[in-house]
């Protein structure tokens, strides 16, 4: 199978739709010419033009919301936010118009969008740069979310989301951009809803989605040091959500471990755990653990940075809390 | 030309009191081209506008409407002249005062009344209401409750009309107080730009009612002048008299073929009044005068329309009334069958999230 790129993957799933679908369009800051801030989007106005290829000003409502209209009319855009921060400026669009418009139309309207880009922090970005907004835009009814951690999976997902009816927020692993993986040749899709079990185990659940995922991978090493089989789950979806898998495992280990970069408070790592009580409070031999972000703007130095973060040490102290051996 | 004017409501229908313009057969009428079976269409469907909001009112009053409710009445000539223009695979989107565009594309007044009732056989089924009123099929892409932020739907919706060669045209319909709003900036923006490449077939119609909810142009803005903002964009512009049927109709021929057949993006100020409150629980109007409402109302667009068919010859009281009470009908009827339609099913609640029929 070809080892490819997550940014790599990206790109070639949003060339081979355009290729195949006249109506996908991109369009978002410095995507054409320049290439893209994260070179995602690099050389596709050579291949597309600047009428599917649209550099826009730097004007994240305005171009947003015209992408809205855009699907309304029978479009497929996809929006690239240099960053999720940046989606602040958009959130009225995102979350009046294009979340609810097909409701308070009574049907009348499909917004067949996709608004993807980098997030999450790690690179010393601080306060305003940095936020994971899975929780955010997974409050709201209409959206759809997911946070794909692969280079197999973002390509599988990216395909699923151009070709979704709805508007879908697609957070992508910024820090991950140059990390290689398996990808199989040719057009593949990854369903939403479908968390993925990258690693069984039989006496702890990790849980976690986008770059999280691969620190738990770790720390499930550590933890197999010391005779400890941890099951690692990858949600991959934020919303839809696949509850099944997680009951599931809980109910093979009896403990869980939820990690996540944000912030805890009214976070997706309190619903994991809500869902676990109530589904599995018979199986649990333990509280469900929850590490999160510290609750601070994100900091620049990066000593500061790294202690706001979730660390390995941290989860593998959690999970030795979950099993009693803390 | 950027001069700030004096755009009170006062001032205006003092420099025009008294005018009613041209009679249509000597003038503005037999210029359009208009026969005197289309002059009767305009003076009935400016009519239903306005009964059917005066129903809408006593509707709210009598607690069977909820929520908001934003009348149009005084309007009326501005969506009748710009809609005249309308051509299949024309989209049009306008903001929460809605229902006149709804019931002139063709939306019965029947579906547009239920919906306001909260009626599961309202124009999208009791989920939107007042502010949401959506006839995709007639070309209404909605109805939007959030002040400015429809405004880059509408320029992206031109996109799509360019990129997929229909020759269509979007019109744009957003009231003064969106236009200091970031959303109409940022959209504007990319309409002149876009528009440059004759992608952006989009008519901007600027309802100037003289008031955002209850303040005025002049307290919202140092720079009165609004359509001159679309300097800024390099959107070319003008001004029409809104209450005037004939200025409208005349302007709106003119212009929405000028965006049709260039691609580009074209605004128009239109100079309008809410003769009727902001919403039906705005009582009390105290950021405006009974006097100026008075002033305002010898402008009354109906009336100026009545004077100048009677004036015409193009119909006489008896037709006029004939008319009126057939609207009335119409609209009574149409308040029956609101009232008597059943609550949407239960079922309705969790329907129309996702396109895909995903649960939430």
């Amino acid at each position: 199978m070809p080892v490819m790129t997550y940014r790599e993957a990206l790109r070639s799933a949003m060339a081979e739709e355009m290729t195949r679908d006249e109506s996908v369009v991109i369009l978002g800051e410095d995507i054409g010419i320049y290439g893209g801030t994260h070179l995602v989007t690099d050389k596709l106005i050579d291949q597309f033009g600047p009428r599917r290829v649209i550099d826009t000003p730097i004007a994240e409502g305005g171009f947003t919301g015209a992408a809205i209209g855009m699907a309304m009319a029978g479009m497929r855009p996809i929006v690239e936010m240099m960053t999720w921060n940046f989606s602040f400026q958009a959130v009225d669009q995102i979350v009046q118009n294009a979340a609810k418009v097909r409701y308070f139309s009574g049907g009348q309207v499909t917004v067949p969008l996709v608004i993807r880009g980098p997030n999450g922090g790690g690179v010393q970005l601080s306060a305003q740069h940095t936020h994971s907004l899975e929780n955010f835009y997974g409050h709201f009814p209409g959206l759809k979310v997911v946070s794909p951690v692969t280079p197999h999976d973002v390509k599988g997902m990216m395909i699923e989301a151009i070709r979704d009816p709805n508007p879908i927020i697609f957070l992508e692993a910024g820090a991950l951009y140059g990390t290689k993986g398996e990808v199989p040749e040719g057009e593949f899709t990854v369903p939403f809803g479908k968390a993925r079990v990258a690693r069984e185990g039989t006496d702890v659940t990790l849980i976690a989605y986008g770059r999280q995922v691969n620190m738990l991978l770790k720390v499930a090493d550590t933890l197999a040091a010391d005779g400890v089989a941890a099951e690692v789950i990858d949600l991959r979806s934020i919303r839809p959500f696949d509850e099944q898998t997680i009951v599931e495992s809980v109910r093979k280990t009896h403990r869980a471990v939820v990690v996540q970069e944000q912030w805890r408070w009214f976070s997706v790592g309190s619903e994991v755990a809500a869902l676990i009580q109530e589904q599995a409070f018979d199986d649990l031999d333990a509280p469900v653990e929850r590490v999160s972000g510290a609750e601070v703007p994100a900091p620049y130095a990066r000593n500061l940075e790294v202690a706001a973060f979730p660390s390995e040490q941290q989860i593998v102290d959690a999970a030795r809390r979950a099993m009693y051996r803390g | 030309m950027a001069t700030t004017r004096n755009r009170t409501a006062k001032a205006a229908a003092e420099a025009r009191e008294g005018d009613v313009g041209p009679a249509p057969n000597g003038a503005a009428g037999a210029d359009l081209g208009l026969d005197a079976e289309t002059l009767l269409r305009f003076y009935r469907e400016m009519t239903l506008i306005r009964l059917f909001e005066e129903a809408a009112q006593r509707g709210f009053r009598q607690g069977k409407i909820g929520g908001y409710l934003h009348l149009y009445i005084g309007q009326e000539a501005v969506a009748v002249g710009f809609l005249h223009e309308y051509r299949t695979g024309d989209h049009v989107i306008t903001a929460y005062r809605d229902h006149a565009h709804a019931l002139l594309l063709g939306s019965t007044p029947r579906e547009v009344m239920a919906e306001l009732f909260g009626k599961g056989t309202g124009l999208v089924k009791g989920k939107g209401g007042s502010m949401h009123l959506f006839d995709v099929e007639n070309g209404l892409y909605g109805g939007y409750g959030i002040v400015g932020g429809h405004i880059p739907l509408g320029v992206g919706m031109a996109y799509a009309q360019a990129y997929q060669q229909t020759g269509g045209v979007t019109q744009l319909y957003f009231g003064d107080g969106a236009i200091h709003n970031a959303a109409f900036h940022e959209a504007a923006n990319l309409s002149g730009l876009w528009g440059r490449d004759g992608l952006n077939p989009c008519l901007f119609i600027l309802e100037n009612n003289q008031y955002g909810m209850g303040t005025s142009v002049e307290r919202a803005t140092a720079m009165t002048d609004l359509s001159a903002k679309f300097d800024s964009y390099a959107i070319e512009h003008e001004d029409v008299d809104g209450m005037d049927l004939f200025a409208v109709l005349e302007c709106a021929k003119r212009t929405v073929a000028r965006v049709r057949e260039s691609g580009r993006p074209y605004a128009v100020e239109v100079q309008t009044y809410r003769l009727s409150p902001h919403g039906a629980a705005d009582f009390l109007e105290r950021y405006r005068s009974k006097d100026e409402i008075a002033e305002a109302r010898k402008r009354d667009p109906i009336n100026l329309l009545e004077a100048r068919l009677l004036e015409a010859d193009v119909a006489d009281e008896a037709t006029l009334t004939a008319i009126r009470d057939e609207v009335k009908a119409v609209v009574e009827d149409a308040v029956t069958f609101a009232d008597e339609s059943p609550e949407p099913p239960l079922e309705e609640l969790a329907t129309d999230v996702y396109a895909d029929g995903a649960a939430s």
